[in-house]
């Protein structure tokens, strides 16, 4: 099931698509494009993308689905990622993990019932000088303990 | 003239609030009518003392730190602006017993200047090194950078020179430069920070690299972990662009190198350099078999050179005081410097740039201060996730790429991650199976299916199931892996397994000290 793409949203997706017509290797920076704009990489784009690019839809999906980064539902209002790599393990980040998970009442790759929070495990953040580390949207956040995440997810629920 | 104060914009300076830490201190200024010019610089690399902050002085620049927003106001009245005393007060920065052991040669500028500032920049030696190439012949620059003895600081250490004397040897209408910016070993940051915090050194190495072999495009393949490294790229390639020294005609000469970003999508097997050049064209980063090598056929089918954030950073120091300079730091094969990322369980955490030859316990407990936790130190990973665990006992290897062959260990990308005695190592091999399963690309089958079976293989033995014969079966599967595997992610997977359940047997429940198999 994916979600409805508006109008507007679909004449969005297509002058990104209409941008990247003549640049070689186009397929990541476009999909980071789309991404970036409407918050995912909706299927109603593949065809579109496949024709602009002279690609199968098929490589298309392949593209999508091969990189993590890359959704194909809408996220939450913000997105948590939680570094899971050998660095932030060896400064507690799997206790940080489990509080995190049990605070939100979601797993990896869920968002929260209110659609505040999408939560997404990470493989290093380059912050491994101030493990365990934790993003938030853009922004890195290090020496993280419980109660810093819970004032973290607080401020983005309000914002 | 107003005092500069400098308050750093690395992000791991940010994600200790180093932002808020400027907003305090412009505020408290405005509040006192004191005018200062607030310069957001690289990180020195002290990170367990960030957000430092730094005030010019007659003497020299003074740091403070760690500085909250609640520390600004006494520091104010301490009259910090000349340097007063303080309990957060270290003294002149430059005098830091952590700074100067070291030997920064690719981190010469970071955390001194405004990172995004050209004129910073060219005020501190930068493209020095370009102007010099532009004297040289292409074959003459690559001679210089095979002469340096630099080796590919990505992981694989191959000679640097030697991979551009390939390219520059190809015939071909287009050749391409492309930096491998995919930094996804955990334990690593060098990258990183020379891209947030000293932009103009990688721009000024791709354009050295692209002038040497006649490439007249690159790219910089970067992870999308770090939007603030894009930012900062992004800037700097702008504004170098503005200034002549990068697009058509560098200098006035009759060169051409244009230089673009593009993001990754978090896959860490495209930091391979084949799934890499698969991404940037556009695909599944699918590891390629090689050869062909890269250097002969690389991105769209053409002569491609691909090197490290910290290889091509290092290439403009090279250039501009010659290779001998270069090639006198280090031992043995490994010359130069390494920027020695401490991170994990440590009390000091931060880059390290020294000569090759240091040892382990140095960094650990010298520059490491011992662990962060005051528990002993009981296992450390260098090399990224690929690396080995290595116990105590070897702990005074010098780092050097030959002396850790030796020991079945990697330099990788000299990322050092300690755990105390707290660590489970039965674990942290499962983990690395786990790792290996999630990131394959899925090609080969030693690396697809035996990652998987890997995780189920320990824990049975972690369960005590069959244990004698799973512990054999996981030295079996590891030998299939190592052999087997078309790159280093399946490939070097049995390091930190083997390792952990070489050196830490009592975590796999065979009996202490006793080595399994």
């Amino acid at each position: 099931m994916t979600a409805e793409l508006s109008t507007e949203q679909l004449t969005r997706v297509n002058a990104h698509i209409d941008g990247y017509r003549n640049v070689r290797g186009a397929l990541l920076p476009l999909l980071h494009a789309i991404q970036d704009d409407i918050g995912y990489v909706p299927e109603e784009a593949y065809l579109p993308i496949s024709k602009a690019l002279a690609l199968s839809v098929a490589e298309v999906h392949g593209v999508v689905t091969f990189y993590h980064h890359f959704r194909r539902h809408p996220a939450g209002k913000h997105i948590l990622q939680v570094c899971r790599a050998e660095s932030c393990q060896a400064m507690g980040s799997e206790k940080l993990e489990a509080h995190i998970k049990s605070t939100l009442g979601i797993d990896y790759h869920q968002t929260t019932q209110d659609g505040s929070i999408t939560l997404e495990p990470v493989y290093c953040l380059g912050n491994c000088a101030c493990s365990p580390a934790v993003m938030m949207d853009d922004e890195v956040y290090g020496r993280m303990n419980a109660e810093k995440v819970v004032e973290l997810v607080k401020e983005a629920r309000s914002a | 003239m107003a005092i500069k104060v400098y308050v750093p914009c690395d992000s791991t300076a940010l994600s200790l609030g180093a932002n808020k830490t400027a907003d305090a201190i412009a505020t408290e200024a405005k509040k006192r009518g004191l005018e200062i010019e607030l310069v957001r610089n690289g990180s020195r690399g002290l990170f367990w003392l960030e957000p430092m902050v730094e005030v010019a002085t007659n003497k020299g620049r003074v740091a403070y730190a760690p500085v909250q927003p609640k520390d600004v106001p006494s520091l104010f009245d301490a009259d910090f602006l000349t340097g007063g005393a303080h309990p957060l007060n270290l003294g002149l920065t430059e005098e830091l017993a952590w700074l100067k052991k070291q030997q920064r040669l690719t981190f010469a500028r970071v955390g001194i200047t405004d990172p995004i500032s050209l004129e910073d920049y060219l005020a501190h030696d930068g493209y020095k090194g370009l102007k010099n190439a532009l004297e040289l012949s292409g074959s003459e620059i690559v001679k210089t950078v095979t002469d340096s003895g630099l080796r590919g600081r990505g992981g694989a250490a191959f000679p640097t020179g030697i991979k551009w004397n390939t390219v520059l040897g190809c015939q071909a209408d287009q050749k391409y430069i492309v930096c491998n910016a995919d930094e996804g070993d955990s334990g690593t940051y060098s990258d990183r920070m020379v891209m947030e915090d000293d932009p103009y050194v990688l721009i000024e190495g791709m354009t050295i690299a692209g002038i040497a072999v006649g490439a007249t495009q690159g790219y910089i393949y970067l992870r999308s972990e770090y939007p603030h490294a894009l930012k900062s790229l992004n800037t700097a390639i702008q504004r170098a662009e503005n200034a002549g020294y990068l697009g058509e005609k560098i200098c006035g000469s009759n060169h051409t190198f244009k230089l673009e970003v593009r993001r990754a999508a978090g896959a860490y097997v495209c930091g391979e350099e084949t799934s890499l050049l698969e991404s940037l064209e556009g695909k599944r980063g699918l590891v390629r078999f090689k050869p062909p090598l890269p250097a002969i056929e690389g991105l769209f089918g053409k002569p491609t050179v691909v090197n490290n954030v910290i290889s091509l950073a290092t290439v403009p120091i090279i250039l501009d005081k010659g290779a001998q300079f270069y090639a006198d730091y280090g031992m043995g094969r490994s010359r130069g410097t390494l920027p020695i990322q401490l991170a994990g369980n440590l009390k000091q955490t931060g880059l390290v740039e020294l000569a090759f030859g240091a040892t382990l316990r140095e960094l650990l407990y010298d520059f490491g201060g011992g662990s962060a936790s005051g528990r002993p130190i009981r296992a450390v990973q260098v090399g990224g996730p690929l690396g080995a665990y290595l116990p105590e006992s070897q702990f005074d290897t010098p780092l050097d790429y030959e002396e850790f062959t030796k020991i079945w260990a990697v330099l990788g990308h000299g990322g050092i991650v300690a755990f105390d005695d707290t660590v489970d190592m039965a674990k942290m091999a499962r983990y690395a199976f786990e790792f290996c399963a999630i990131e394959s690309c899925g090609k080969c089958t030693p690396c697809r299916i035996g990652s998987t079976r890997g995780v189920e293989v320990i824990d049975k033995i972690t369960s005590g199931k069959d244990h004698a014969k799973n512990i054999t079966l996981v030295r079996d599967l590891s030998d299939t892996m190592l052999n087997g595997s078309l790159c280093a992610l399946g490939g070097m997977t049995p390091y930190p397994v083997l390792s952990a359940l070489n050196h830490f047997g009592e975590d796999f429940g065979l009996p202490a000290n006793v080595k399994a198999g």
